[in-house]
C-alpha cells in the first residue's frame, strides 16, 4: 500500500470539485470529470427491480442467498444478447458488482507473481490494483513508472495501439477498448494481432469492454470476435455505462472453458473458487434490473441512454471544430481526449477550471502518456453540455495549440 | 453440500428434503424495508431520484445511522463506519489490505471463508488432514473450555479472527472474555478482526460489539451484516467499522489503509440496497428486523429442546440461529450421511468449519417454522 503514490484518481477529482464549489459558491460549475452517468433509467428496468423488491415481502417472492456466479436466468440472458454468436457459454458468464470488483478479484486470481502490461494511459484501477496486490515493484519518480508493469504507450504517434513488438512479454495484458480514456476502439486487425501476442507469449488478456455498446463503427464489441480469443482471454464488462447502473452495481466477467493457465490447469475453476470464497454474488434486486435490461424493451431503453451520451459527444466534437484543438475519441466511447502539446494536463485543468468552473481529468491520472492530455467526459444533462460546450468554446478558441517544437 | 443434498434428492425423488444446512434466511423481508427499496428504484427514473456512483464508503445517511443505531455510546462516528455488499466480501478485503505477509489466528471452529481467504492471499502453508493449514494458528474453541480459547496457550499472531456469537458454535464471548481478548491483542500488538454478524441474536447480556471493551478501538476492527437480521442474504449489505484509533505498527492508520482499498477495489454497496440498509435502522424497522431475528430463535429453542430431549449434548441456539450437537466418537461427515439418508434432512458437518469440528453437526435455525417442526419431529422418530 506504501507504494501507491496519491489517492485514488477519482477521489481527488471530486475533491477538486468539492473545494472549488466551497470557493466559487454561486457559479454553476458543470462537471465533465468523473465518468458518471446522470440520466434517469428507463421504467422497464426499475419497475422490474422495484416488483421484484417488493416480492421479497412474500413467501413466494423471497430470495436469500443467490449462486455466487449470479442468477441462472441473468447469466444465460447474457451469454444470449452478447455473445450469441461467439459463442459463450452461460456457464461461462459470472455476474459481479461491477468492473471496479472484478478487476480486484481476478487480481486476486492472479496473485501478486505475475508480470502485467497496461495501456498507457488507462483505468487506473488496473495500474493501482497491481500495486496492491504487490505485482508492480516501486514507483520511479522519473519515468512516472512502477518498475515491474509494462506500460504499452498508445497515443496519435501509433494510432492508440501499442506497438507489440516492441513490447516486453508479461503474464497479463490489461487492454480496454473502447478505451478510457483516449476513447479509441481497437479495429479487427490490431485485436487479431493482440491475440496473437498473448498465444505466443503465453499471456493472459483482461479485455475491458465496459463502452462496447458505444461503438459506431465496425469494431469489435467482444474480444471473442476475435478467432482464438477463449484460449486467451478474460473478458470483463459493465451494465454501469449503458443502463445507468453506476450506483446500482451490476456486471459480468467472461472466462472461457478454454482458458488454461500454464500447467494446463483451468482458469474458470480458480475464478469460481474466488467469486465463491470472497464474495456473495451481485445484489439480487440488481440481478433482476439486469435481467430487465435485457429483455428486447430494456436494450431499446439502454441504446437510448447510450446515444442520449454519444449526442452529448457529438455537441461538444462539434463546438470544438476549427479551433486547431486536436481531439480524439467521442466517436466510439463517452470520452473525448483533447491533446494541449507541451503542457502539463494538470495545468491545463486547473485553467479550464478557473476560467470556466468545468471539471475534467487530468491525463496524467491515467499514466505518464496521458501526460498533455485532457479527458472529458460526455456524460451530463444535455443543457449542462450545452452550456460547457459554449464555454470551452470560448476558452479554446482564445488558446494555440501549436505543437511544441 | 449442496452436492450431496441433490445426489440424495437423484436417489430419493419423492422424500421431502428439509434444508437446516447452509444459513440461508427463509423468511419474507417486512415491508418497511422492501417498499423503502422500491421506492428508491422506482424513483431511479426520475430527474430527482437519479442517483449515480456513490461514495465508495457508503451513503452519508447510512453510516451516521449505523453509527447512531449501534455505536453511539462507544464513540465510533459515522466516518469511521465504511457500508459494503456484506462481510464474505469485507474479509476479503481486509485480506487484501493485511496481504501475504501476515500471520492468523482463528477459532477451531469458524467460518470457512477466513481461512480460505488467507490461503487464496498466500498467507498460509499447506493442508494437513486433520490438522488444518500451516502457518495458522487454530484457537481451540471446546465445550472443556466455554468454546473461548486458552490464549496462555495460543502463539502470537499479527491477525486474530474472532466471530461472536460464533458459526458453527453459537457461542457468545463474555465481557470478561472479550476484555482478556482485546489484552492479549494489545500485548502482543495484534489486529482483531471481529465478526459480529450474529449480534442481534444474543439473548443475555454479553457484549454486542468489541467496541464495548475499553481499549478496542487500538486493536479491532468490526465487521457486520444485515444479512441475518434484515433477509438480505441477497439484497447484500453490511458494514465494517476501522476506528481511527487503530494504527498499524509504524503508527499509519488502518483506516486511510481501507478507504484506498475500498475506493479502488470496490464501488459501494448498491444504492437500493443502502435504502433498505437505512429504513433497517427506522423504529419501525428495528422492531421489524427484531421480530424475524425472535422468529429464527424460536426455531433455535426448538431445535435445542429437540436434541436435548433425545440426550445429546447440544450447544448454542440461545444467542445465534446455530445448533451444535456432538456427536462424541464419530467423524461429522458420516453423521451428516445418517441424518441425510434416514431423515432426509441437511445439516452441516461440523469438520467443515476446522479440525476442531470433528464430531460436531452444525444445524441451522433458518427455515420455516413447519419445515423445522417436521425436521425436528423427523429427528426424534429416527433417534427413539
Amino acid at each position: 500500500m506504501e507504494r501507491l503514490q496519491n489517492n485514488y484518481l477519482f477521489p481527488e477529482i471530486s475533491a477538486c470539485e468539492f473545494e472549488h464549489k466551497r470557493k466559487f459558491p454561486n457559479e454553476k460549475i458543470i462537471s465533465l470529470g468523473i465518468g458518471d452517468t446522470t440520466e434517469p433509467i428507463p421504467e422497464v428496468i426499475t419497475l422490474a427491480m422495484s416488483d421484484f423488491t417488493r416480492a421479497l415481502s412474500t413467501p413466494e417472492g423471497y430470495r436469500g442467498y443467490g449462486a455466487e456466479q449470479g442468477n441462472k436466468a441473468l447469466r444465460k440472458a447474457i451469454a444470449e444478447i452478447y455473445y450469441r454468436d461467439m459463442p459463450v457459454q452461460d456457464t461461462e458468464v459470472f455476474v459481479s458488482d461491477g468492473s471496479q470488483c472484478d478487476i480486484s478479484r481476478l487480481q486476486l486470481l492472479l496473485g501478486r507473481d505475475v508480470t502485467i502490461a497496461v495501456q498507457d494511459p488507462s483505468f487506473p484501477a488496473y495500474i493501482d490494483s497491481s500495486v496492491i496486490i504487490g505485482q508492480a515493484g516501486d514507483f520511479q519518480g522519473e519515468t512516472g513508472k512502477y518498475e515491474n508493469i509494462e506500460y504499452m504507450k498508445c497515443g496519435p504517434q501509433n494510432d492508440f495501439f501499442p506497438d507489440l513488438p516492441n513490447t516486453s512479454r508479461t503474464d497479463i495484458i490489461c487492454f480496454c477498448s473502447p478505451n478510457n480514456p483516449t476513447g479509441q476502439a481497437a479495429s479487427r486487425k490490431q485485436l487479431q494481432k493482440l491475440v496473437e501476442f498473448a498465444r505466443k507469449n503465453g499471456s493472459i488478456i483482461v479485455f475491458d469492454t465496459a463502452y462496447a455498446a458505444y461503438i459506431s463503427d465496425d469494431s469489435p464489441r467482444s474480444i471473442y470476435e476475435i478467432p482464438g480469443a477463449r484460449e486467451v482471454a478474460i473478458e470483463v464488462s459493465s451494465f454501469s455505462k449503458i443502463a445507468g447502473f453506476t450506483g446500482i452495481r451490476l456486471g459480468w466477467t467472461v472466462v472461457p472453458d478454454e482458458l488454461r493457465f500454464s500447467n494446463g490447469f483451468p482458469v474458470i475453476h480458480d475464478f469460481n473458487r474466488i467469486v465463491c470464497t470472497c464474495f456473495n454474488g451481485a445484489s439480487s434486486i440488481a440481478q433482476a434490473g439486469g435481467l430487465a435490461c435485457l429483455s428486447s424493451q430494456g436494450v431499446k431503453a439502454m441504446l437510448s441512454l447510450v446515444d442520449y451520451y454519444k449526442e452529448n459527444a457529438k455537441i461538444l466534437i462539434d463546438a470544438f471544430d476549427l479551433l486547431g484543438l486536436k481531439i480524439y475519441g467521442g466517436v466510439n466511447a463517452p470520452y473525448l481526449w483533447l491533446h494541449f502539446p507541451g503542457r502539463k494536463s494538470w495545468d491545463v485543468f486547473n485553467e479550464i477550471l478557473e476560467k470556466t468552473h468545468i471539471i475534467t481529468v487530468p491525463g496524467i491520472g491515467f499514466g505518464p502518456g496521458g501526460e498533455e492530455f485532457i479527458r472529458i467526459a460526455t456524460f451530463g444533462h444535455r443543457a449542462s453540455v450545452l452550456e460547457a460546450s459554449k464555454r470551452l468554446k470560448c476558452l479554446f478558441a482564445k488558446m494555440s495549440f501549436a505543437s511544441h517544437a | 453440500i449442496a452436492k450431496r443434498k441433490a445426489e440424495h434428492m437423484l436417489k430419493y425423488p419423492d422424500a421431502q428434503v428439509i434444508s437446516l444446512g447452509i444459513g440461508d434466511t427463509t423468511e419474507p423481508i417486512p415491508q418497511v424495508i422492501t417498499s423503502a427499496m422500491a421506492k428508491r428504484a422506482h424513483g431511479l427514473s426520475t430527474v430527482d431520484g437519479y442517483s449515480g456512483y456513490g461514495a465508495e464508503q457508503g451513503e452519508k445517511s447510512l453510516r451516521a445511522k449505523i453509527a447512531s443505531t449501534y455505536y453511539s455510546n462507544v464513540e465510533i462516528g459515522e466516518d469511521d463506519i465504511f457500508v459494503s455488499d456484506g462481510a464474505k466480501s469485507d474479509i476479503a478485503r481486509l485480506q487484501v489490505l493485511f496481504g501475504c505477509g501476515v500471520t492468523m489466528a482463528v477459532q477451531d471452529t469458524s467460518y470457512p471463508a477466513y481461512v480460505d481467504s488467507s490461503v487464496i492471499m498466500g498467507q498460509t502453508r499447506l493442508y494437513q488432514e486433520g490438522f488444518g493449514y500451516g502457518k495458522i494458528e487454530y484457537m481451540k474453541c471446546t465445550p472443556e473450555n466455554g468454546f473461548f480459547p486458552d490464549l496462555s496457550s495460543v502463539s502470537r499472531t499479527d491477525v486474530i479472527f474472532f466471530c461472536s456469537p460464533n458459526n458453527p458454535t453459537g457461542a457468545a464471548a463474555t465481557r470478561d472474555q472479550l476484555t482478556r481478548l482485546v489484552q492479549f491483542a494489545k500485548d502482543n500488538g495484534s489486529i482483531i478482526v471481529y465478526d459480529s454478524a450474529y449480534a442481534m441474536y444474543i439473548s443475555d447480556d454479553k457484549p454486542r460489539s468489541i467496541f464495548e471493551i475499553p481499549g478496542a478501538k487500538e486493536v479491532a476492527i468490526e465487521v457486520a451484516s444485515f444479512s441475518k437480521y434484515a433477509g438480505f442474504t441477497g439484497v447484500r449489505l453490511g458494514w465494517t467499522v476501522v476506528p481511527k484509533e487503530l494504527q498499524f505498527s509504524d503508527g499509519f492508520p488502518v483506516a486511510k489503509d481501507f478507504n484506498r482499498i475500498v475506493c479502488t477495489c470496490f464501488n459501494g454497496a448498491s444504492n437500493i440496497a443502502q435504502s433498505g440498509g437505512l429504513a433497517c435502522l427506522s423504529p419501525e424497522g428495528r422492531q421489524a428486523m427484531q421480530e424475524v431475528v425472535g422468529f429464527y430463535k424460536e426455531n433455535a429453542k426448538i431445535i435445542v429442546e429437540t436434541f436435548t430431549s433425545l440426550g445429546f449434548h447440544v450447544y448454542g441456539g440461545d444467542n445465534a440461529p446455530y445448533v451444535w450437537v456432538h456427536f462424541p466418537g464419530q467423524k461429522s461427515w458420516d453423521v451428516f450421511s445418517k441424518i441425510l439418508a434416514n431423515t432426509h434432512v441437511v445439516t452441516t458437518p461440523g469438520s467443515g468449519f476446522g479440525p476442531g469440528g470433528e464430531g460436531f453437526v452444525r444445524v441451522s435455525a433458518f427455515g420455516q417454522r413447519a419445515n423445522v417442526l417436521e425436521a425436528c419431529r423427523r429427528f426424534k422418530e429416527w433417534y427413539m
